[in-house]
């Protein structure tokens, strides 16, 4: 059930001001990798040697933790963003290409023809992480997706290579918490989309639901770091993406900050009890 | 005697667990050590977290020996940094540094390849754990054993019987069943009996201060420790 957040029934919490002061001053100080802080120049490196690690075994990794949940969400996704011909896409953070494959698989089936004359490229993916993009490179020739997808390293933060005004579409998906400033990152996909586009993102969030939180938070700290060890031989990068995932904003907190940075009709769909949810916000 | 417990910092290496994830740890490692043989990491978890009733016996029974009290007050790591295996090269014939060396060259292994401890929370009971790993080599070398399967086999049977880790009997045991009939035949009628017997006739390994016996004749050094050797033929690692 779409839930519609009005832009003028924003209620800031004293926490919530504290904290958006707090990360206007603490540029230059420090920045939280899961429950650790190191400093704000630190994160990005950390998080890359953390994705260095585990993107070997990413996907294997994803449907063991999710017990292939994460397929669902993914499909999901894709049908909230409801793909027409000739949309133009940028996938951030988008790493071994599971949204972009998605995307293209469901422009195919729309209508194949018109497929195959779109113009190219039709989606350009962009991570801050080579290895993670080397094995998204490995599979798109695998999917048939080869000349439809331009591969970028990147930043969220400062698309450098993308001008203003760019694309239909933009997405993050399990991306954007790794990002040393969220907001920097929702500002960055204002600029680059076109008026009338939109910004969707599928991120991990904040579930109210009693019963399920006490199950997911033992699932998720206690038994995901072991079973990152035991498939991935890790146990601190998947520390890490579980801490990641719990100073993460919540759903309201994190639908003003969209809107804070311009978008219009802020959305979120929770999913799983709200373990996911789906943000999406338009440029106009 | 009162034995003063100090825990681990969290380390890069130290992982603090508790009983729900050490549950799912020991199953998940032992499964995939069995059909994953190359996964030495969860070989070494398996054999950390099935350890943990014998390792304060194992303490007791270290601080009890005088030589064994001193391994535990300092704590000597074997690496190829502390070792110096060049210089343990140019010892005389026979002598226990120079058959340590031959046997690392010509079994084509360094003793940089044991694990760290990661699941042993008790420092002093770690630093056990680590010392068993890294006396392995010296354990082979001494009984004149090689680094192949009935070797090994033999090995961690001599070790289950002086250190009683349950590791060290399952390996032992389900190793013998990998055997190839020539060798089970050799295991059975040869290498099991004099096993038991130098186990149990010996001094524990583990309270000996290799370190300190490189220069000595690797005979002298058996016949302290009451220990025989195999005759040459299939168990003698020199070719």
């Amino acid at each position: 059930m779409l839930k519609i957040c009005k832009i003028n029934l924003r209620t800031f919490t004293n926490r919530h001001i504290s904290r958006l002061i707090h990360n206007e001053t603490n540029k230059n100080q420090e920045a939280d990798f899961g429950f650790r802080k190191v400093k704000y120049e630190e994160k990005q490196t950390k998080v890359n040697e953390v994705f260095d690690s585990v993107a070997e075994k990413y996907d294997l990794m994803n449907d063991a933790m999710s017990f292939g949940l994460h397929r669902l969400w993914k499909n999901q996704f894709i049908q909230e963003i409801d793909p027409n011909p000739g949309m133009r896409l940028i996938d951030v953070a988008g790493g071994t290409g599971d949204i972009t494959f998605r995307y293209l698989s469901y422009l195919k089936n729309l209508d194949s023809t018109k497929f195959e004359e779109s113009q190219l490229p039709l989606v350009t993916v962009c991570d801050i992480n080579d290895n993670m993009l080397s094995v998204g490179k490995n599979r798109s020739v695998k999917m048939k997706f080869k000349e439809q997808i331009v591969w970028k390293v990147g930043n969220a933060e400062k698309l450098v290579e993308e001008n203003d005004n760019t694309y239909d579409v933009y997405t993050i998906a399990f991306g954007i918490r790794n990002c040393t400033n969220i907001e920097n990152v929702v500002k960055e996909a204002y600029r680059v989309l076109k008026p009338g586009g939109r910004f969707m993102c599928l991120e991990f969030s904040k579930t109210n639901n009693p019963v399920f939180k006490r199950i997911y938070d033992f699932y998720s700290f206690q038994m995901i770091p072991v079973m990152g060890y035991m498939i991935a031989n890790d146990w601190n990068s998947y520390q890490y993406l579980v801490e990641s995932i719990r100073m993460f904003p919540s759903q309201d907190e994190f639908a003003s900050l969209i809107s804070d940075c311009g978008f219009r009709l802020v959305s979120y769909k929770n999913l799983s009890n709200g373990a996911v949810a789906i943000h999406s916000g338009f440029k106009f | 005697m009162r034995i003063l417990t100090v825990l681990r910092k969290e380390t890069s290496s130290f992982i603090k667990t508790n009983l729900a994830q050490r549950t799912v740890l020991t199953v998940g490692s032992g499964l995939l050590s069995i059909f994953d043989p190359h996964r030495d990491d969860m070989i070494s978890a398996f054999g950390e977290l099935t350890s943990f009733g014998v390792l304060s016996d194992l303490q007791r029974k270290m601080l009890n020996d005088p030589e064994g009290a001193l391994i535990l007050k300092e704590k000597p790591v074997i690496n190829s940094k502390v070792l110096d295996l060049n210089k343990l090269a140019t010892f005389p014939e026979k002598t226990f540094g120079k058959e340590y060396v031959e046997f690392l060259r010509i079994n084509n292994i360094t003793p940089d390849t044991r694990k760290p401890v990661r699941f042993i929370e008790d420092e002093e009971q770690a630093y056990v754990m680590q010392r068993y790993r890294e006396i392995h080599d010296f354990t082979h070398c001494i009984l004149g054993l090689k680094t192949n399967m009935l070797g090994e086999v033999t090995v961690k049977i001599f070790e289950a019987i002086q250190l009683d880790l349950p590791m060290c009997w399952l390996a032992g045991i389900f190793g013998m069943l990998r055997l190839g009939p020539k060798h089970t035949q050799v295991y059975l009628d040869q290498n099991l009996p004099w096993i038991i017997q130098n186990a149990k006739q010996s001094k524990p390994l583990i309270n000996l201060y290799f370190e300190k016996y490189f220069e000595k004749n690797i005979d002298e050094l058996r016949a302290e420790l009451n220990l025989t050797i195999l005759s040459p033929k299939i168990n003698e690692f020199k070719d």
